[in-house]
């Protein structure tokens, strides 16, 4: 047995003697922000995302010749889990105007903009595939941008998306993406949304890439706030959800529209159909792909269902070729490795530092830099600590927050971090935790225009799923408000294209198109997908599984 | 550590022998288990993996989620991913926040008997109790404020003698503080009438027209608030 010592075994405690040593000094010093060219070199050396061997052309399909993570390739280039013939589409089990599928941020918000701009709650379908709110929306910690400060401009938050996104983002995305921010808190605050105050005015911090303080947050349970409140909302208007009902193909008509979707019961395994004159597809990200084999931030039903569903339907989709992992994961203790430590740590004055106890990085960089230097000092400065697990990470100095902002500051604003840890007997407000990058963030996926349509007629996308908003990197704070901008937006196309849509014969023959080019394309059959859970039960049992014949 | 040393888990009576270290939620997985329900956020957030367990040698039920507490050798478990607890359905925008009114949504919370079950219950640590309390005498601050961090797993509702559903008024009782009670924030307002008016259209115009070489200067250029 380790001997341990408050959470740590003693031979950390070595380590982390050193992080208090410095811990003075550092209060008001930090290392200066990278230039472009340093972040250039560091981002090539070190980050995964742009190890080449980790990516490859996606051989079938509208992005065909496209690079992706290969874990995405994989499910693209997997065949379909139904064979169309064993359908009957004849049977309607849902006729509805909208059907949103997935029950998190970007669809709860999008069926009650739909039901705003006038489609009856009857004619409104959320169909998810946990429980409604289980997504990665309630996990958000950290907080929602808004330029709203007399300091502030929605022109400095756009230069900041842009930048921060590589200069790759759709212009028109990132305008509407910064300027309906004041409109979407305005309607928060009208649900009851409450968000942190100070002395009359928002409590503002910064985040990694923005020029100015304007993250709003509640506490470190931002998504959990607005998302119960926005739950709270749809049950209360009567919008019919169906749980544990993962969407598995989307149905088109015989003119080429998107139609609906064939829906899976999770738990009876039987399938049903939703049909819809509007289809607005807010499944999320895909985390649980675990790209390049990292844990992930990531809820348990990130699987990318969305985008394999939309693919075979014939949208496209722009900067899949980048993959967001988040500066600082858990790396210790075992049992939380990969989960979020949020950057409001570091916007709160949290600082990085290595073994020795000294800074390496300007704590705010964009999140790839920051990743990537992070990974650099764990490599080859080799000035990472080892977990008893033999995870490498660094420490983020949480007891210097309260040196800055005053005792009782990581209670007040950081909470879920410290009931977090204090589980595992550790006290952030004492001691520094260890921490390395974890995959976090889908940043592109399918294209979709201002009014959140992709370019199949009838299919909507908002969230997560869609892409172009932030594109090559996210920032924080930025996901949160996509998914509200750009679910509003889809609630009120989607009601809009309803009433004037006339829907013709359901068919799946997409999918066998999809099928047949996968074959043509001589693509063996190694999979199939969409994947809905990830596989996380032991080599061994899976081994002797059987799969009795009745 | 000893990487293979093992502990035995009961899993709703049956037993599993497990690597220690791991999470209750990773152990039943380890044990061949797959989730569909009773595995959300996977990290303490969503509240879908409310698990009620015992130690052996222990008559105590605990409760807890499954996805951040740790297993332990001779834990008997068994989760409880849904409750079917009553949630009032209200107008928000009808509501005139009185002392009386979460009573009127929930006359269910008069009943309380201060056995202070619920706190013991809850896995975020919350006074439950005493939100329950300051709700009875409509006390929407202190409500908001005790139940903040509440994910809404419905362990305390389980527990409660006196059926209340704890988690469904603190939600109620929040929502009345964020829309009436907490203090309107001027710059909000000014800010979506400057838009409405179109005050930022030309630089964003401007910044739209730029080429990635224009941009990228400009974006050096920028101030960083907060470094010198
Ligand atoms: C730990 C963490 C912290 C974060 N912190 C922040 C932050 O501070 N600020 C910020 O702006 N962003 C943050 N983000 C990012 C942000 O929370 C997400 O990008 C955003 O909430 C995604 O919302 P969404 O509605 O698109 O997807 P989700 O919220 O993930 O919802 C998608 C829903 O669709 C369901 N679904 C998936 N597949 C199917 C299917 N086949 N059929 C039916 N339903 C399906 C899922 O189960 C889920 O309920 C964070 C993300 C994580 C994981």
């Amino acid at each position: 047995m380790i001997e341990m010592i408050d959470g740590y075994p003693k031979y950390m405690r070595e380590s982390i003697k050193k992080v208090e040593e410095t811990r003075q000094d550092r209060v008001d010093k930090l290392p200066k922000p990278m230039s472009m060219s340093e972040r250039k070199k560091i981002l090539n050396k070190f980050h995964p995302d742009f190890d080449p061997k980790g990516k490859r052309k996606v051989r079938t399909g509208p992005n065909k010749g496209d690079i992706v993570p290969n874990e995405v390739a994989d499910l693209l280039e997997a065949y379909p889990s139904i064979a169309p013939k064993d359908i009957d589409l004849s049977n309607i089990d849902y006729d509805v105007d909208v059907l949103v599928i997935g029950g998190g941020m970007a669809g709860t918000v999008a069926a009650l903009w739909a039901l705003k701009e006038g489609i009856k709650k009857d004619k409104i379908l959320i169909t998810t595939k946990l429980r409604h709110g289980d997504s990665n929306s309630i996990k958000a910690q950290g907080g929602i941008q808004c330029a709203d400060r007399e300091e502030d401009s929605p022109a400095m938050h756009y230069l900041d998306v842009i930048g921060g996104g590589h200069f790759a983002n759709k212009p028109e995305l990132a305008r509407a993406l910064v300027t309906d921010a004041p409109k979407i808190l305005d309607w928060h605050e009208d649900l009851g949304v409450m968000y942190d105050r100070d002395n009359g005015k928002y409590l503002e911090l910064s985040g990694g890439g923005t020029s100015r303080f304007r993250l709003h947050s509640a506490k470190d349970y931002t998504g959990l706030e607005i998302m119960r409140v926005l739950r709270d909302e749809s049950i209360n208007q009567g919008i019919e959800v169906i749980e544990f009902a993962s969407a598995i193909e989307l149905l088109l008509d015989d003119g080429g529209k998107v139609a609906g979707a064939l829906l899976y019961n999770m738990e009876t395994e039987e399938y049903s159909i939703a049909r819809a004159k509007s289809t607005i597809l807010a499944t999320g990200g895909f985390g649980r792909l675990h790209i390049q084999s990292y844990p992930t931030t990531n809820h348990y039903g990130a699987t990318a269902d969305g985008l394999v569903m939309a693919y075979r339907a014939g949208a496209n989709f722009v900067d899949m070729d980048t993959v967001q992992y988040h500066p600082t994961g858990a790396a210790y203790p075992e049992q939380i490795v990969g989960q979020l430590i949020t950057e409001k740590v570091r916007g709160l004055g949290g600082q990085p530092v290595n073994k020795d106890g000294k800074q390496f990085v300007f704590p705010l960089e964009p999140r790839d830099v920051e990743a990537a230097a992070i990974i650099r000092e764990c490599t080859e400065r080799n000035k990472g600590v080892k977990s008893p697990t033999g995870m490498v990470g660094i420490w983020l100095d949480t007891p210097i927050i309260e040196i800055i902002h005053g005792k009782g500051a990581v209670k007040e604003n950081l909470h879920a971090i410290y009931r977090m840890y204090e589980r595992f007997d550790i006290d952030v407000t004492k001691d520094p935790i260890l921490v390395f990058p974890t995959l976090h963030y889908q940043n592109g996926g399918v294209e979709i225009d201002v009014n959140a349509a992709t370019s199949v007629a009838g299919l909507f996308a908002a969230g997560e799923v869609e892409g172009g908003v932030h594109g090559k990197n996210r920032l924080m704070g930025n996901s949160l408000l996509d998914c509200n901008v750009f679910g509003l937006r889809a609630g009120i196309s989607a009601a809009k294209h309803a009433k004037k849509t006339k829907l013709g014969k359901l068919t799946l023959q997409h999918v066998e198109k999809y099928t047949k080019n996968l074959e043509k394309n001589k693509i063996k059959p190694k999979m199939r997908s969409p994947m809905l859970l990830p596989e996380y039960r032991e080599e061994d049992v899976l081994a002797r599984r059987l799969r009795l014949s009745t | 550590m000893a990487e293979t040393e093992k502990i035995t888990i009961y899993a709703m009576g049956k037993a599993y022998k497990v690597p220690a270290g791991l999470t209750i939620m990773s152990a039943l997985e380890y044990a061949g288990y797959q989730y569909i329900r009773g595995c959300g956020c996977r990290s303490g957030y969503c509240g879908g993996c409310a698990t009620i367990y015992r130690r052996e040698g222990d008559y105590k039920l605990y409760t807890d989620l499954a996805c951040q507490t740790p297993a332990e050798d001779g834990m008997y478990l068994v989760q409880l991913p849904f409750v079917p607890a009553n949630k009032s359905i209200y107008d928000l925008d009808k509501i005139e926040p009185m002392e009386t009114t979460l009573v009127e949504h929930y006359p269910e919370i008069v009943k309380c008997v201060s056995c202070n079950t619920c706190t013991k219950a809850c896995p975020q640590d919350l006074d439950v109790m005493y939100f329950i309390q300051a709700a009875k005498i409509g006390d929407f601050k202190e409500v908001a404020e005790l139940s903040f961090d509440c994910i809404q797993c419905g362990l305390c509702a389980v527990r409660c003698p006196a059926d209340i559903a704890h988690y469904h008024v603190a939600q109620l009782a929040r929502r009345i503080y964020g829309k009436f009670i907490n203090e309107k924030v001027e710059q909000l307002t000014k800010r979506l009438n400057e838009i409405e008016k179109g005050v930022y259209d030309k630089e964003l115009n401007k910044l739209m027209k730029m080429n990635k070489a224009m941009l990228e200067k400009a974006y050096k250029k920028r101030k960083i608030e907060g470094t010198k």
